[in-house]
C-alpha cells in the first residue's frame, strides 16, 4: 500500500455558502432555508437537469456539489464514488413516515436510502463504477483513506470522488473531493482535516 | 378552460415538483407521459395518490391509468364522472 494518492480538488457547502478549492465562490450573507438555497444554487450554476426537482434534499446536495466540483463533467466513467454521512436519509425517512398517516408518497419513498444519491450522480454522469455509502458517527478521514487506498491497491480505480454529505433537521454539511494518482495535495488525514475543518463550526 | 382543468394543472405542478412550469404552459390535450410532459412511472404513482387524496377516487385497475392519465382532458373527464368529493 505504498502508492501515493493526491487530492485534486475539493468543495464545501455550509451555511448558505460554497467554497471550491478553498475559495468562496457563492455566499449568502444571511443563511437561508435549505430548500430555497438548493434552488438558488441550481439557478446560479445555470444547471439544466429536470430530474433535480424530483430528488430529495440529500440527493440535491450531492448532485449540486458534484456538478460544481467537476464543472459538470466526470470524463472518467470508471470514477468510483465513496461517500458517507452520519444521518443516512433520516430527514426524508421522517417526511415519508409522516405521509404514511395519510397517503404514502411514492416519490419520497424512492429516496429513503442514502445511496440513492450515488445512483443519481451515476445516472447523471453515466458512471459504471463501484460506489459505496457509509454511515459514520462523524466525519472520519481514516475511513475514506483506508477504503480508497484499498481500491487503488487492488487496481480497481484510478479516480475516486469522495463525499461527506450530511443532512439532518435542515442542517447540512457537504464536503466533496476528488482523488487521483497525481496532482494536487497529498491524500492523508492531516490534509483532509485541513480542507474539511476551516469553514466547519 | 374549466376550473377543474386549471386546478389539475396546478396540483400536478405542485405534486410533481415541475418547478419552472406555469399552468398555462400545459396544453389540455398534451400527452402527460412520453414525449409530452415527460412524466415517469413514479409520477404516475403520484397521480394515483392525487386522485384519491383530492377527489376521493381509488383506482382499482392499474391498466386504467394509461387511458386516464393520457392528458389533462382525459383526467378531468374521468374526475368529473367519478369524483366523490
Amino acid at each position: 500500500m505504498s502508492q501515493d494518492l493526491f487530492i485534486q480538488s475539493s468543495i464545501t457547502i455550509r451555511n448558505s455558502k460554497i467554497w471550491k478549492n478553498g475559495d468562496l465562490i457563492f455566499g449568502k450573507e444571511n443563511e437561508i432555508d435549505l430548500s430555497k438555497f438548493l434552488k438558488t444554487i441550481y439557478r446560479h450554476a445555470n444547471l439544466k437537469y429536470p430530474k433535480f426537482f424530483k430528488m430529495d434534499s440529500l440527493s440535491k446536495l450531492g448532485y449540486l456539489g458534484t456538478e460544481i466540483l467537476t464543472s459538470g463533467n466526470i470524463s472518467n466513467k470508471e470514477t468510483a464514488l465513496v461517500f458517507a454521512n452520519s444521518a443516512s436519509s433520516l430527514d426524508t425517512d421522517e417526511a415519508y413516515a409522516e405521509t404514511m398517516q395519510d397517503f404514502p408518497s411514492p416519490s419520497l419513498f424512492v429516496y429513503t436510502l442514502p445511496n440513492i444519491m450515488l445512483g443519481e450522480i451515476s445516472i447523471r454522469h453515466q458512471l459504471n463504477s463501484e460506489n459505496v455509502f457509509f454511515v459514520s458517527r462523524e466525519f472520519d478521514p481514516s475511513l475514506f483513506i483506508d477504503y480508497c487506498k484499498a481500491l487503488f491497491y487492488q487496481k480497481k480505480v484510478d479516480n475516486v470522488l469522495c463525499g461527506w454529505v450530511d443532512l439532518h433537521n435542515n442542517d447540512y454539511d457537504v464536503f466533496l473531493w476528488q482523488i487521483a494518482l497525481s496532482g494536487g495535495t497529498e491524500f492523508n488525514e492531516e490534509e483532509l482535516k485541513k480542507l474539511y475543518l476551516p469553514t466547519h463550526e | 378552460m374549466s376550473d377543474l382543468h386549471t386546478e389539475l394543472k396546478k396540483s400536478i405542478i405542485e405534486q410533481l415538483n415541475l418547478e419552472d412550469m406555469e399552468a398555462s404552459e400545459i396544453e389540455n390535450d398534451e400527452h402527460l407521459f412520453g414525449d409530452g410532459l415527460g412524466l415517469d412511472s413514479i409520477d404516475a404513482l403520484e397521480l394515483i395518490v392525487l386522485l384519491e387524496k383530492d377527489y376521493g377516487i381509488k383506482l382499482t385497475d392499474p391498466n386504467q391509468g394509461k387511458e386516464i392519465f393520457n392528458s389533462i382532458n382525459t383526467m378531468a373527464d374521468f374526475i368529473e364522472k367519478n369524483r366523490t368529493r
